[in-house]
């Protein structure tokens, strides 16, 4: 993965003492709320229900077991013993002190990490595919130019404070993982019929409030191009983004506005100036990041493991296991591993530091030192020997990151919710581990087979119930809590946006109606199909009328 | 003390900034909140406060754009004499500017008023008057200017800052150099780092 340099060292240690003199200038009330608010965004603090919440950044998801020790370190110094990873492959600390944070960001730069821009109006981390590197399905390794687009987002000058927040996504492979679709610009990397690579770029694309799948805004790009491009497309964006409304303000609202053909015409006219302009990507210097990236000195191992069949064989926990975590790699005799961070009835995505510190040991042993976070909120494994996966397996499940669940029902994407964020409508967590419980059975989990569940605890959609086979949403009426279910979204190069089923329910019914929609399911499903197949082939209305059939309707929510 | 930095350095500022006569802003709401932000393009300015506006009969002036385009012909033999700087806020469209003069180099100063700190348009603006533009004269920000934009502003093209009254300008001068080797190429340094400086040599371990 990639190292910093001398320079990429002074720059994040710079950036520590700048934000130490903000919190000083802040604490000593030389700077007011108002204005401390996107200094301290922009280091990824925000001002949550019970304390502030520090977002710290894992570029497009990788980590090195010596930072992942150090994050375990942090959260059991500063914080309560654990962290949760989230849909954007960062880490969140829920319980820092912000008298802390500067400290807690010196030591983040220790081991070569901080939390820039992973809030605010600015350019975000970048995210990508968690197989990325080693997912044989795919054409080009994304994660150079993810990390020569990092650099290049960092402090941007021109893009500082952008009417919103911006999100950028690349992806290398036919079935994108990276949800490219789903970002303000995602990048798909491919081969042009000279056989160079070129980008597909995808503009305007978000959940939130308003959900829009991106639109193409140019089918050809050469890589040479990327951020430049970038510089056309946000420079309008920057200028003609709606700041009266922050519910407007996304460059989804402006594209959307202006139509994609005028958008992308203005962008043209932009990047005349801008194309070949010194940020154009040498060969040189892709080269010298994708140094980073290379390949690892792998063995030379046969396609099968005796001991690994064996053992699949001999065990059904571990064949369980190895049925929904284990996933293909491109060397033979390798592959990749995902540890469930979805035991059922604890909060999706959170991690103690006593497990983390395994997470770090075991790639330390297995897989070359290094992990990655998943947007499913899982770490991944993915350097694995075959012969080494039942050890991996032992020492997970000891520790409870063996779940196998990996991609089923209970493997619930969810965000924060009630429980920590102050624009929550309602918990999300606690409909998630009520749901984890009534599914708790593995042989029927298994039956039903792969579904995605999200769970967001208002329209912000930070667990992207927009794109849920099964999504929920929380909701207020009246001040009490409500959730709204909808059905038939999905992530990937399909991917739809969910429909709404039908007035919404209370916490106590949520488990009983996914198992309504289930049982629909079950009953309707031809042979391997999944269940979003399902209800794209029969519609939502058997689904409707067996949840509302047999639901009796509490009092009406009508607003949503 | 003046509160003025140019060219790294505290000054007297010898611009008197003119200004359109004050009118009373209804507040606008929307989705609940008050509006902070004007749109781009927004028309916000009355003929009858251009007309209104008094512009001092000597000295060196900077006037609203809005001012100078429409009352131009005044302005013509100070023009001339350098004395005529302009100022446009970050919600007005340049190119109101550079269509009425091909030449902004006419101008020894042009300053952009930003009423928000949050309102990073200001950059963009800059960016386009100096490399777009060709504008190689003073270029100051004003208005809701702190410290922790400076760094930003000299990389947008800046090289005049007027903090904001209630702030302390000699301590704001550290924040130009917050950092030292930036990663992309801007204004001041078209060059990004890995062509400033040799990269390669700093091996992969
Ligand atoms: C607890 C503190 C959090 C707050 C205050 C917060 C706030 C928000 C807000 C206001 C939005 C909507 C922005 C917009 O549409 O313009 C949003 C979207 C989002 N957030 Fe969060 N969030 C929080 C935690 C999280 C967590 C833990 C995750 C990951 C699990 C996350 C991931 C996202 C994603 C992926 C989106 C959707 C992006 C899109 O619309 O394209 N957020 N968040
Ligand atoms: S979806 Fe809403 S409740 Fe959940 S973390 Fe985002 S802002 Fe908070």
């Amino acid at each position: 993965m990639y190292k910093y340099d001398e320079i990429d060292q002074q720059l994040v240690d710079e950036r520590v003492a700048q934000y130490r003199d903000q919190v000083r200038r802040y604490l000593a009330k030389e700077l007011s709320e108002e204005e401390f608010r996107p200094l301290r965004l922009q280091n990824g603090l925000y001002i949550q229900r019970h304390a502030p919440m520090l977002r710290i950044a894992v570029p497009y998801g990788m980590l090195s077991s010596r930072q992942l020790h150090k994050l375990a370190d942090i959260a059991t110094q500063y914080d309560r013993g654990y962290g949760h990873f989230s849909t954007r492959q960062n880490l969140q600390l829920n319980w820092p002190k912000l008298e802390d944070t500067p400290d807690i960001l010196a030591e983040l730069a220790t081991v070569e990490m901080h939390a820039i821009q992973t809030s605010g109006n600015c350019i975000r981390n970048i995210t990508t595919d968690q197989f990325a590197g080693v997912a044989p399905d795919e054409i080009i390794d994304p994660r150079a130019m993810a990390e020569v687009i990092r650099q290049w987002s960092t402090f941007h000058p021109e893009f500082a404070l952008l009417p919103r927040k911006f999100k950028i996504a690349v992806s290398g492979t036919k079935q994108d993982r990276a949800v490219v679709q789903m970002h303000d610009i995602g990048m798909e990397f491919y081969r042009d019929a000279e056989n160079k690579v070129a980008i597909k770029v995808w503009v305007g694309g978000g959940l939130g409030r308003t959900p829009i799948l991106g639109t193409v805004i140019r089918e050809h790009l050469e890589w040479q191009h990327a951020l430049t491009y970038c510089e056309a497309v946000i420079r309008v964006y920057n200028l003609h983004g709606r700041r009266d409304n922050a519910y407007k303000a996304r460059i989804k609202i402006l594209v959307k506005a202006l139509g994609i053909d005028e958008f992308s015409k203005q962008v043209e006219a932009e990047w005349l100036h801008l194309k070949d302009n010194p940020n154009t990507i040498t060969e040189a210097e892709l080269a010298r990041v994708a140094q980073h990236f290379e390949a690892f000195d792998y063995a030379k191992l046969p396609a099968h493991d005796s001991s690994f069949d064996a053992a699949i064989a001999n065990n059904a926990a571990f064949a369980a296991w190895a049925k929904r975590s284990v996933h293909p790699h491109k060397i033979s005799g390798y592959r990749a591993v995902t540890l469930s961070l979805k035991p059922h009835g604890k909060a999706p995505g959170d991690a103690t530091s006593e497990q983390m510190h395994v997470v770090a040991d075991l790639a330390a042993q297995y897989s070359f030192g290094e992990l990655r976070v998943s947007h499913e909120q899982n770490l991944i494994l993915a350097d694995v020997k075959l012969s080494d996966l039942f050890a991996v397996w032992e020492k997970a499940r000891a520790h409870g990151l063996a779940t196998p669940n990996i991609g089923l029902l209970t493997d619930i994407i969810c965000c924060p919710g009630g429980d920590f964020c102050s624009l929550a409508n309602a918990k999300s967590i606690p409909i998630a581990q009520a749901i984890q419980l009534q599914f708790d059975n593995l042989d029927y989990l298994h039956d039903i087979g792969e579904l995605e569940l999200n769970i967001s605890g208002c329209m912000n959609a930070c667990g992207h119930h927009h794109v849920g086979h099964i999504g929920i949403l929380g909701v207020d009426k009246d001040g009490s809590e409500w959730y709204q279910v909808s059905i038939g979204g999905k992530q990937g190069n399909d991917a739809s946006l969910a429909t709404v089923i039908g007035r919404a329910f209370s916490a106590e019914e949520m488990p009983g109606v996914v198992q309504k929609l289930i049982e629909v399911y079950l009953k309707e499903r031809s042979d391997e199909e999944r269940f979003i197949d399902t209800v794209r082939r029969i519609g939502i209305a058997p689904f409707k009328a067996h949840v509302y059939a047999t639901t009796e309707p509490k009092k009406e929510v009508t607003h949503v | 003390m003046s509160n003025l930095i140019t060219q790294n350095e505290i000054v007297i500022d010898d611009w008197t900034l003119v200004t359109l006569p004050k009118v009373d802003q209804e507040i606008r709401k929307q989705a609940g909140k008050v509006v902070l932000f004007k749109l781009t393009g927004e028309n916000t300015i009355s003929a009858e406060q251009i007309a209104n506006t008094q512009i001092p009969a000597t000295g060196k002036i900077i006037v609203p754009l809005s001012v100078y385009l429409a009352r131009k012909s005044e302005l013509a033999t100070r023009i001339i004499k350098q004395e005529v700087g302009i100022w446009l806020a970050t919600h007005e469209v340049l190119e109101s500017l550079t269509n009425a003069e091909s030449d902004l180099n006419i101008f020894p100063l042009i300053a952009v008023y930003v009423e928000r700190f949050a309102d990073g348009r200001i950059f963009s603006i800059g960016n386009l008057l100096r490399t777009r533009y060709g504008f190689n004269h003073t270029l100051r920000a004003f208005g809701d200017v702190l410290r922790d934009q400076l760094f930003f502003l000299k990389r947008s093209g800046f090289d005049s800052y007027l903090i904001r009254a209630d702030r302390n300008a000699q301590e704001a001068l550290q924040s130009l150099k917050d950092f030292s080797q930036p990663y992309q190429g801007a204004v001041d340094d078209k060059q990004p780092v890995w062509r400033r400086l040799n990269r390669s040599q700093n091996n992969v371990a």
